[in-house]
């Protein structure tokens, strides 16, 4: 591949919730941004930029990793989910949407999209987490207003319903 | 912050990315997971010319055992070989020490040999290299050398990787018969840097501790197995030899408090784990 200059922007072009997307890009620009300002995709937050907050989480490839430190241009090719992919087109939530609604699990905000990122791949590879579990993977995600509580609740009440959905 | 301006190279074959290095030299910086390079960049603590990665190359994301170690590609993310079941059995330390490696969705990303490249001195996966006795392959456009743990690390963030090469492999030592393994470390929260992390390896002939966040880079220290007066003394000296300073997380005094506390632990958990 040749290499892509820093003078210009270059094409990228990937999956974005199921649709093919495309915009441009110097080489710098980090994904979360490419998202935000060039599709408009502005569901994924930006926090911290250096990847201890979590609120940029989405879902590239299927897992769960930080928008703000990935580079545009490395999305290319790639199959990417955010959150505005989540609800079912009609607006129906999810049931992990569903459940945070219900639990009281979000009060600004501003953590919600990157935690449930997260929370969807952990769902998925742990269908049955101890409170322990949920607990540690959500370390990698900060929520400044809930304390948490609420939002562990929502998690293991989605594992339960899912599971007894699936019997 | 945003990164400084920079070209970029995504490589889709390992020779493309070495004949990128032996080009730009010190002007490149070599991206695999980029869990610690794209914090580096967004902050503009560094502003290399060329971004070069090799996330790409399929080629180097393998773990396979083979002559009583396991070989980690350069490529293969500390999440594939932490979610490999059988970690557990080949490198028991390694199973133990990738749990506290930031998050889950930073290890979905970040490489094994990236964590080993970037050398924090509270890294748990340098740790773990060092206490075994492990190995690193680097290759360069014109050879390829294999060197000890204990040579690679450097200092603090610095190792012994040169501009023009790669770390393609990484060898742990696979466990040994009679032998048990331990791990544990303290930090402020679940998957930050640690303040003092230990590793420890027991036989019925010697124990050896690892010790990771409080010099510049791991030490390890080996001894004959001993216990009671005479292992608080050794735990006590090598608390003191490591040289930990006050800094913002924890004071020196806490540091050789938490290696007296933690070492003695690990060892007791190593000699109780130990195989038959
Ligand atoms: C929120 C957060 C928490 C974290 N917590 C921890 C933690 O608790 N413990 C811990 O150990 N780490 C932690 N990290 C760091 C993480 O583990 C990184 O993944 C790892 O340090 C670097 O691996 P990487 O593949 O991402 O490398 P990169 O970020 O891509 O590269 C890191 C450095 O190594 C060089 N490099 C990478 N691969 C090679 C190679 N094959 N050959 C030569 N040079 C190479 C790069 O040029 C760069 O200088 C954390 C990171 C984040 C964002
Ligand atoms: S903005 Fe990406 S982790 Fe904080
Ligand atoms: S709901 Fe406000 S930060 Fe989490």
């Amino acid at each position: 591949m040749p290499v892509l200059s820093k003078e210009r922007r270059h094409p990228v072009i990937f999956t974005l919730n199921g649709e093919e997307v495309e915009g441009f890009a110097e080489p710098r620009m980090l994904l979360v941004d490419f998202l935000r300002h060039q599709l408009g995709a502005t569901g994924t937050h930006v926090g911290c930029e250096h990847g201890i907050c979590g609120a940029c989480t989405i879902r590239i490839d299927g897992k769960a990793q930080r928008a703000c430190l990935t580079l545009a241009v490395q999305a290319d090719g790639r199959s990417i989910e955010t959150i505005e992919g989540m609800a079912a087109a009609d607006g129906t939530l999810s049931p992990l949407q569903q459940a945070f609604h219900e639990n009281f699990a979000l009060q600004c905000g501003f953590c919600t999209p990157g935690i449930l990122m997260s929370m969807e791949e952990f769902l998925e590879t742990n269908p049955d987490p101890s409170e322990t579990e949920v607990r540690e993977a959500l370390s990698g995600n900060i929520c400044r207003c809930t304390g948490y509580a609420e939002i562990i609740n929502a998690v293991l009440q989605t594992a339960k319903q899912l599971r007894e959905g699936a019997e | 912050m945003k990164p400084a301006p920079f070209d970029y190279l995504r490589a889709e074959t390992l020779d493309e990315a070495l004949d990128a290095l032996a080009e730009y030299g010190d002007d490149a910086k070599i991206m695999a997971g980029g869990q610690s390079l794209m914090p580096m960049l967004n902050i503009r603590l560094v502003k290399p010319a060329v971004v070069v990665d090799i996330s790409r190359l399929k080629d180097l994301d393998y773990a396979k055992t083979d002559n009583g170690q396991l070989d980690v590609g350069a490529t293969r993310t500390q999440g594939d070989l932490a979610g490999d079941p059988s970690l557990a059995d080949t490198v028991p330390l390694m199973a133990l020490g990738l749990k506290h490696v930031g998050h889950f969705q930073t290890r979905n990303r970040g490489t094994i040999c990236g964590s080993l490249c970037h050398s924090d001195p509270s890294s748990e996966v340098p740790l773990c290299l060092a206490t075994l006795g492990g190995q690193v392959t680097l290759r360069s456009k014109k050879r390829e050398r294999i060197i000890d743990a204990a040579d690679f690390q450097v200092d603090m963030l610095t190792t012994d990787c040169r501009s023009d090469e790669i770390a393609i492999a990484a060898h742990f030592p696979t466990a040994a018969n009679g032998h048990g393994y331990a791990f544990t470390e303290i930090a402020r929260r679940h998957g930050d840097f640690a303040m003092v992390a230990v590793a420890a390896i027991a036989s019925g002939e010697m124990i050896r501790l690892g010790v990771g966040g409080v010099a510049a880079k791991p030490t390890v220290r080996e001894w004959p197995v001993l216990d009671g007066q005479d292992l608080e003394d050794a735990l006590n000296e090598f608390a003191w030899d490591l040289g930990g300073a006050d800094d913002i997380h924890a004071t020196a005094r806490y540091s050789r408090e938490m290696v007296r506390a933690l070492g003695a632990q690990v060892i007791k958990e190593a000699l109780d784990a130990r195989s038959v």
